[in-house]
């Protein structure tokens, strides 16, 4: 083929390494390198790494992976033994922060930036550069048409101009050369710069930002604050003085659910409402799902919610020594809810209860106490108790009781179980104290994320989207008409086109461009009518 | 009658329809006869100057366009060709009914009807249909049919069998303009998606058989056109499907407070849009070009479909309450 369009050239061809010697293949380092340059940014090695990206993200979505559910990555590693251990050690659970897989995408990476920049070093020339001469032989171009007019040489020529609309012409002997779609490959440049951004605007946004949890019961509240968070998960360059101090207060939690048919007790809406305050604003504000609240650039979402009943626990010298919400933790979609009220600090070494709470209870032989609505019908707590208290390092989390070393009440050979509904009270057994459910409340659980690396990541996805639009839809062609004095007089004008990836469009457009020179417009109409070249 | 029971009896209709469609294009390859080539037959204007386009990169000069096509050859036998065109005419009354199912169902649950996994499978499939429709008035690709169809046929199957359920508000993490948006994108691309996995698949049997194997008697178009198609139908559809993926980003990021959080319903879009990518990538590499690069086609279908059965069913995650079964 004598033209070819310049853009995307393809080293993978030939990646043969460049002998020092000629005797044989002995390479010297530098050799070497570059040999292994140039295979690494080879469209075929491109194409490698991407099919190998999207193997190595399979494991990922099969296996638990620590970032999003810890305790089945755990339940995991128990049920398969030294596999389990095994996989972890190989980065299992992790997959997605793991040596093999970010050494798969950063080497994609290099070799994108190892293709663009001489790409764009070619293109940047070809978009100061005229169009090439005509080839001598345009029959051999893959679309041609050739005919005969009326009209002497340089008048076609001329209306060729005005028919290669959009084109950027080049007047050679006797001919024209044109070219258009320059914007495909700067479309596609485009492109793979704004995937590199992308993966930088991801990482910056990662290193700088946070996402923290806190569970909030009615009328309690959260500062934003390093320390004030339950848990709270940041980027290695995150610095907890930059938060913006402000406060949100729980009002109240809206529920509403299903009330028949087969998806009784599906979730229809939930509501809270909050007050938010910094330091020179105030305002209410309903957060749901899909609509967060915003303040000061930091974004709180509700993202789950439950019940925390209210007890107030005596010990056996008749102090209250516990009183308030106790958030209990939902296990399934009608919220029976498990939880653990703690009061370390009763007479005899400290007070403990673990149970559940049903807000419609049901008591099933198979399935013991649980719960068939997730509203509040018929509230109740079944709960257990223990003398002690929990060892100080173990005592993680507020919704467990870690029962080692705590002695569990008996009441005669069984153990003592009370069931209250709101409003009434149990005494535990030998006068150990009394424990009484005084109400209900709702407890919500909000995300905090900081937002400020989204917007960079956000112009980088669209860049990358209005770059593949224009690459994948813009069509790049070059097209020549030559027009020569024939014997008989008249003129031969060949019109021929080189397109890449659009055969179709490519012959449509070199017809309309032989159509319009055939039948100029502004012509006389009686000479104008093609020879026996016409096409029918 | 609901609106609701009005939409399902449409969906049955539509299969009903879909079924004699199947039929008639059955009865099509089971009496094949030579034709001249589909493209002669669908735009004799046309065809003469496009088959004179050889493969991109080869050389092929056309001093002057080929007399017209000649006129269809005379049948040998019963007109097979006849039956595809019922069949055409069936599918697009199927495809009518089933648009109307889909409304309806919008409808009676005052909503996109796109909120559960039953109504993404009637949506899907009737986008999958659509798009080979739409794609038939510029291509002559009336025997892609043969499988478009019964594969919509199975899919609403399906639906209604396994998937059904009564149309209910949405459970609130499902109520955002982004779920019409996102999904919305997804349908379109899953079910022009669908058209090029089928166009790639017979590029590759056309590659195997070469150009003049017939398909029980009945001629297919060459390599080089099928080839050309599915790229089309893939560069269409490539771009859509990115859009999905950063929508439904967007709408992670204001539902859940993160952009991206390894989800095996996000992993497996990325998956999908990392194969497509390496289609269009390798119909650009020296030597991947041709049965390679539709295999790469193929197997970015087959996440395509995994992310919407094997993910749902196996592997949950937080997008689980839109699998609604
Ligand atoms: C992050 C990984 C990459 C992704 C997701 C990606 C994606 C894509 C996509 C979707 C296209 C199609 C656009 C079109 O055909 O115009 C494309 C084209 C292209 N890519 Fe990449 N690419 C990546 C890396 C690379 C690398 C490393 C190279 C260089 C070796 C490369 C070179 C090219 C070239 C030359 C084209 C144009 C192909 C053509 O002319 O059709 N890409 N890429």
């Amino acid at each position: 083929m004598t033209a070819t369009l310049g853009a995307a050239t393809d080293s993978a061809g030939a990646p043969t390494p460049p002998s020092s010697a000629p005797s044989g293949p002995v390479l010297g380092v530098g050799g070497w390198l570059r040999w292994g340059w140039r295979t690494l940014t080879s469209m075929r090695t491109a194409l490698l790494l991407l099919l190998l990206l999207a193997v190595v993200a399979v494991p990922g979505s099969v296996l638990p992976q620590r970032s999003s559910a810890p305790d089945e990555v755990a339940t995991w590693i128990e049920d398969h033994g030294r596999l389990g251990e095994l996989v972890d050690r190989l980065g299992g659970f992790n997959v997605y922060s793991s040596p093999w897989f970010a050494a798969v995408y950063l080497l994609l990476f290099t070799s994108l930036i190892g293709c663009v920049v001489p790409r764009t070093r070619v293109h940047w020339n070809a978009l100061r550069s005229q169009p090439p001469a005509t080839p001598r032989r345009l029959e051999r171009l893959p679309v041609h048409r050739s005919f005969t007019v009326e009209q002497p040489p340089e008048q076609v020529l001329q209306s060729a101009r005005g028919v290669l609309r959009g084109f950027r012409v080049q007047a050679y002997d006797r001919s024209l050369s044109a070219e258009k779609g320059y914007a495909k490959e700067s479309a596609n440049l485009l492109f793979h710069v704004a995937l590199l951004l992308l993966l930088v605007t991801v990482a910056v946004g990662q290193l700088v930002g946070y996402t923290a949890n806190k569970v909030v019961v009615e009328g309690g509240s959260f500062v934003n604050a390093d320390g004030q968070y339950d848990s709270i998960r940041h980027g290695a360059r995150f610095d907890g003085a930059d938060l913006d101090p402000f406060k949100v207060t729980l009002d109240r939690l809206g529920v509403r659910y299903q009330e028949d048919g087969p998806r009784l007790g599906e979730p229809r809406s939930f509501d809270a409402r909050v007050t938010w305050n910094d330091e020179d604003a105030t305002g209410t504000a309903s957060v749901a799902p899909n609509h967060p609240l915003e303040v000061d650039g930091t974004k709180v979402f509700l993202t789950g919610n439950g019940y925390a009943p209210v007890f107030r626990v005596t010990d056996s010298t008749g102090a209250v020594v516990y009183e308030g919400p106790q958030p209990f933790l939902p296990r399934d979609s009608n919220m029976t809810s498990l939880g653990a009220v703690k009061a370390p600090s009763a007479a005899g070494g400290g007070l403990a209860f673990s149970g559940f709470f049903l807000p419609t209870a049901a008591v099933d032989d198979v399935v013991g106490p649980h719960s068939t609505y997730p509203d509040l019908v018929e509230p109740k707590v079944f709960l257990n108790a223990y003398r002690g208290s929990e060892d100080g390092r173990k005592a993680g989390s507020v919704f467990t009781l870690d029962t080692d070393g705590l002695e569990r009440i008996e009441d005669g050979d069984q153990p003592w179980l009370a069931q209250l509904g709101v409003g009434e009270s149990a005494e535990l057994p030998d006068g150990l104290g009394t424990i009484e459910l005084v109400d209900v409340i709702r407890f919500a659980n909000f995300q905090v994320s900081d937002t400020t690396g989204n917007g960079p990541t956000l112009a980088a996805a669209v860049l990358a989207l209005v770059g593949l639009m224009g690459s994948l839809l813009l069509r790049r062609r070059r097209v020549w008409v030559r027009a020569t004095a024939g014997e008989d007089g008249r003129t031969v004008v060949e019109v021929a086109g080189l397109g890449k990836g659009d055969a179709d469009g490519l012959v449509t457009e070199v017809d309309r461009i032989a159509d319009e020179l055939r039948t100029p417009a502004a012509s006389p109409p009686d000479t104008d009518r093609p020879t026996g070249q016409e096409r029918t | 009658m609901s609106v609701a029971e009005l939409s399902l009896d449409l969906v049955y209709a539509a299969m009903a329809v879909y079924a004699l469609a199947m039929l008639c294009s059955f009865v099509e390859l089971a009496l094949g006869r030579p034709v001249p080539t589909e493209a002669a037959v669908r735009e004799p204007a046309r065809a003469a100057s496009r088959r004179a386009v050889a493969a991109e990169g080869s050389v092929l000069t056309e001093e002057r366009p080929p007399a017209p096509p000649a006129a269809p050859a005379p049948a040998s036998g019963p007109d097979a060709g006849r039956w595809g065109r019922i069949a055409v005419s069936f599918t697009i009354v199927a495809a009518l009914l089933h648009l109307a199912a889909v409304v309806c169902r919008g409808i009676a649950a005052g909503r996109a009807p796109w909120g559960n996994m039953y109504e993404f499978a009637i949506a899907g499939s009737f986008a999958a249909v659509a798009v080979f429709l739409v794609a038939l008035r510029r291509w002559p690709i009336r025997l892609a049919g043969v499988v478009v169809v019964p594969f919509a046929l199975l899919v609403l199957g399906l639906a209604v069998t396994v998937l059904y359920t009564e149309p209910e508000e949405l459970v609130p993490s499902l109520q955002s303009y982004w779920l019409v948006i996102h999904v919305a994108a997804a349908i379109i691309s899953t079910g022009a998606f669908t058209l090029g996995a089928v166009l790639s698949a017979a590029h590759w049997w056309r590659l195997r058989t070469g150009d003049e194997k017939r398909l029980a008697g009945i001629a297919l178009p060459p390599a080089q056109r099928l080839d050309t198609w599915a790229y089309r139908v893939h560069v269409f559809t490539f771009p859509v499907w990115t859009f999905a993926v950063m929508a439904g980003a967007i709408w992670a990021e204001n539902a859940w407070g993160r952009y991206w959080g390894w989800d095996p319903k996000e992993t497996w879009a990325l998956i999908t849009w990392i194969v497509y990518a390496g289609y269009l990538h390798a119909r650009a590499t020296t030597g991947w070009r041709g049965w390679k690069s539709d295999a790469i086609a193929l197997a970015g279908y087959a996440a395509l479909l995994f992310n919407f059965i094997g993910v749902n069913v196996w592997l949950g995650g937080i997008h689980a309450p839109y699998s609604g079964v």
